[in-house]
């Protein structure tokens, strides 16, 4: 059973016809990459997916939810969790306050208990506190739960915002180049950790990268984009094969 | 582990407080303070939560705000035309008036908050000056609030008299500021000033909660608001101008922006230094700037940021020890 449906997907910017007719059926529990060169509409179309930009036309359903129409904290909550391409971290509070930060619709306390530290707030708080390090752990952060975000090194950055895009429990995470700016050693040690976040937290995968070959690695399928189109798509093998894809890339 | 630790910055802040709260008290009693000094008490208490309750907004939240004195002034007004009409005996008519004062505030806070949805940066600064223009607008024109001659013959129940009990809301008010810091409620408010983007992707619901700071710290205004009103006893739209609103965006500016400790120390020091600087006549105003400048060269210096390193190398000692 598919958990996203994309059909038909288009959005214009003014003149600029940004992307096209786009059709995706993402399966449940399956690890899909977004490829294509620069500009192709990668980001956009993300941003289409999380309610940033509303398409021009065209329909998104999650888990047979219509998704058109709604914001961001939205979507968030109908399961659908982004990373950014620029790392956008809460960078002032500590890396665990980030990951708390996604927990704040799923473990609740009212604004009394907020205000006077009463009722089920230590209880509340010390079950986010718990969670929080339960998922920094995964990703090796739990040592540095108490430092700033903005402190941590660059690759650990990446790692947090997917932690906390972890904490807010999507069906779907999206992410947007993790592995940018990352030297092959980091690259290769995140993919271990996407594959394993699949496993351990069940969630499925789309992914957006520039690098092919990483997301002939990891990826079971892939869409490639170009000019906003559906380039190709097709298991890593097929896609790669493609010779259309290898001129997209490459030139003639 | 860590929920532990807060409990003790909690009653060491709460120790702070006492200690304070007697050592005035002493000083009164024992007839220390010049009558300058008892006239300056009160204006300290409502100062600092002005300056908390700002915090709040532009520290926390991160939206400049240039209309503050606008929520104290409704506070104020509200509280005043309440005690004065009704003449309640002052065990009723206090606690009241701190009620009416603050949800009066918290309604207008509550409609600035509409602009703010859709406002950032200095276009939201302009939009909170402009409003705060019209509610001394509004002051000046109403007959029932005496226009520009003001309001008077409010019933005085916070002068130095009282100071126990102004002391004690100050310090409630300050205390549930810095509980609210550390809760989800808190958490939400930094996380959509350090990236409001990453916080609505993140399931935040971003105008609620801006709606959210500005409603709590407008009810905090509008009880220093009555605090206010029942000090001086005579209310003048002309006191709640965007001086007034600058005055307190200064303080916070000066604590270091969304530190409460820092909020009340420059709160307290910008509301005395006009009164030690009394003795220099006409030089004051001359001299208060010059402190001011001083002061905020000194809170950007490298100076300044030694010390903070040296503390916070000495507290990871201090942990680190008793780790072991």
């Amino acid at each position: 059973m598919p958990i996203l449906e994309v059909t038909g997907l288009g959005i214009s910017f003014g003149g600029l016809r940004a992307v096209d007719d786009l059709n995706m059926t993402i399966e449940k529990g399956s690890l899909v990459g977004l490829i294509g060169p620069n500009g192709a509409g990668k980001t956009t179309v993300f941003n289409m997916l999380t309610g940033v930009y509303r398409p021009t036309d065209g329909g998104i359903r999650l888990d047979g939810e219509n998704l058109i129409g709604k914001k961001p904290d939205e979507i968030s909550a109908a399961g659908i969790a982004r990373t950014f391409q620029n790392i956008r971290l809460f960078s002032k509070m500590t890396v665990l306050d980030n990951v708390k930060v996604g927990l704040h619709n799923h473990i609740k306390y009212p604004l009394f208990g907020s205000l006077f530290h009463a009722g089920s707030y230590a209880k509340k708080e010390k079950e986010m506190d718990e969670k929080a390090l339960e998922i920094l752990k995964v990703f090796d952060l739990d040592s540095n739960s108490d430092l700033k975000a903005a402190n941590l090194p660059y690759g650990k950055q990446r790692k947090l915002e997917i932690a906390r895009a972890l904490a807010t429990a999507p069906k779907l995470l999206l992410l947007d180049e993790p592995a940018a700016g990352m030297n092959p050693n980091e690259t290769a040690e995140l993919m271990e950790t996407i594959q394993l976040v699949r496993e351990k937290f069940g969630v499925t995968i789309l992914l957006i990268e520039h690098d092919m070959k990483l997301v002939s690695g990891i990826c079971e399928y892939i869409y490639v984009l170009n000019f906003g189109r559906e380039l190709a798509q097709g298991t890593p093998k097929e896609v790669l094969n493609n010779q259309e894809v290898i001129t997209a890339y490459l030139g003639e | 582990m860590k929920r532990k630790l807060i409990s003790k910055k909690n009653i060491i802040s709460v120790a702070i407080i006492a200690v304070l709260y007697i050592l005035i008290q002493v000083l009164i009693n024992g007839g220390y303070l010049s009558r300058q000094m008892m006239s300056v008490i009160i204006p300290l208490c409502y100062n600092v939560i002005m300056a908390v309750s700002l915090s709040l907004i532009v520290g926390v939240l991160g939206e400049l705000s240039l209309g503050h004195a606008a929520f104290m002034s409704i506070g104020a007004y509200s509280s005043a035309l309440f005690t004065t009409k009704f003449e309640l005996p002052e065990f009723i008519a206090l606690p009241l008036a701190l009620i009416i004062g603050g949800l009066c505030a918290a309604a207008l806070g509550f409609i600035i908050g509409i602009p703010v949805l859709r406002l950032k940066g200095d276009y939201l600064a302009i939009v909170t000056l402009g409003f705060g223009e019209i509610i001394k607008s509004i002051f000046n024109f109403l007959p029932i609030t005496g226009g520009s001659k003001g309001l008077s013959g409010i019933p005085i129940y916070t002068s130095y008299r009282n100071f126990g009990l102004v002391f004690l809301i100050t310090a409630v008010i300050v205390l549930l500021i810095k509980n609210l810091l550390d809760s989800r409620h808190g958490r939400v408010f930094a996380a959509i000033r350090d990236n409001s983007i990453a916080a609505q992707a993140t399931g935040i619901p971003v105008g609620t909660y801006k709606t959210m700071a500005f409603v709590i710290a407008a009810f905090f205004a509008g009880i220093a608001g009555v605090l206010y009103a029942h000090n001086v006893g005579i209310l003048k739209p002309g006191n709640f101008d965007y001086n007034m609103s600058i005055e307190i965006l200064v303080m916070v500016v000066l604590g270091g922006m969304g530190s409460i400790g820092g909020s009340i120390i420059a709160a307290v020091i910008l509301t005395l230094l006009p009164e030690l600087l009394r003795s220099f006549a006409d030089y004051r105003m001359l001299l208060y700037a010059i402190v001011l400048i001083a002061l905020m060269l000194f809170n950007n210096s490298s100076l300044k940021k030694k010390l903070i390193e040296k503390r916070q190398m000495s507290r990871q000692e201090k942990s680190e020890k008793e780790g072991e």
